[in-house]
């Protein structure tokens, strides 16, 4: 199924879980902030977000912290 | 002596605050933080390159040392900066906000009214939030008004390393504000941080100036002391400026 990620594409197995998204994009679950659908998940209660299974045409933003002024 | 800055209930030691934008490298950056003795460093919201993750900014980053001051940095309006604020909230690091709306690249001023309106609903949201503003002290006691626990005026233009326009503005803002006035913006050598602190600004925030110069680590070092400096002259009392000469040997005694 297609879902877009930080506004790219992305083909995933049906199925695929949050959790399993970030170890798909090898993604450190600990320094990224993750808004599903435009739902911001805390970072505190990520735990409880890990096993929700996404969907055809959801929408991702994974961002972090970067250098800024 | 005591002198702590004290935001939103929070002590300082130090009233140089430091960005963690442009550096060549993470090394350097860090170094540079290290050097100012900064407290309070500045960082952005920016997708993840799933390409190319690289490292975290955070492995160069002592958060037992240092307070992360999150900003809004890319927003063009309020709704775009709140929505950076409550990313930057859920990676559970900080509750501070630099908010930023800036709609027009080409000078990076802030639009205030997207300001004033974001600040309102993220104090209502429980954020503590410190606008970067204009030099305009209507806005800025709108600003805090609406709950801001700081007010950011630029000196000049972001990154642009200026100094000051039009001190006798930022002094008015200082006159009048009821929170801690911190210049942000604009600053391009120690003189500027040291004329900043003696008007009276409660602290400065200098990026640019520091991660650009040729040695970074020793400019945020000379930064740090002309903060110091101009802290303790603001603290100590300027004499007046006088249109004429006043002499500094006795004008009694004199040998004739």
């Amino acid at each position: 199924m297609h879902i877009i990620v930080n506004g790219q594409d992305k083909e995933v197995p049906a199925g695929t879980t949050l959790g399993g998204l970030m170890e798909l994009l090898k993604v450190d679950s600990r320094r990224v902030v993750v808004e599903y659908n435009r739902e911001i998940i805390n970072r505190s209660s990520w735990k409880e977000h890990i096993s929700r299974e996404l969907q055809e045409g959801d929408t991702l933003e994974l961002v972090q912290l970067v250098g800024g002024g | 002596m005591s002198d702590k800055l004290i935001i939103a209930g929070r002590e300082f030691t130090n009233r140089l605050m430091v960005g963690t934008g442009k550096y060549a490298t993470m090394d350097l950056m860090k170094e540079s933080l290290e050097a100012a003795e900064a407290e309070i460093v500045t960082v952005a919201v920016r997708r993840m390159n799933l390409d190319e993750l690289g490292e975290s900014l955070l492995e160069y980053i002592d958060l037992d040392r240092y307070t992360l001051l999150p900003n809004t940095a890319g927003a063009a309006t309020a709704e775009e900066a709140i929505r950076l604020a409550r990313l930057a909230r859920a990676a559970g690091l900080s509750d501070l906000i630099k908010l930023e709306v800036i709609p027009d690249p080409a000078t990076l001023l802030p639009d205030v009214v997207g300001t004033l309106e974001a600040t309102r609903i993220l104090v209502k949201e429980g954020f503590t939030v410190l606008p970067y503003t204009t030099d305009d002290p209507i806005i800025a006691a709108k600003l805090e008004d609406a709950g801001a626990v700081t007010v950011m005026p630029l000196a000049s233009y972001i990154g642009s390393g200026r100094g000051f326009g039009d001190p006798a503005r930022i002094s008015l803002i200082i006159e009048r504000a009821g929170v801690p006035v911190v210049v942000d913006a604009g600053l391009g050598v120690p003189s500027d941080a040291a004329m900043a602190m003696e008007l009276g600004a409660s602290a400065v925030l200098i990026n640019t100036a520091i991660a650009r110069a040729k040695n970074p680590p020793l400019m945020a070092e000379s930064m740090k002391l002309g903060v110091r400096a101009g802290r303790m002259a603001f603290k100590a009392g300027r004499i007046p400026k006088l249109e004429r000469a006043s002499a500094s040997s006795p004008t009694e005694g004199v040998v004739k």
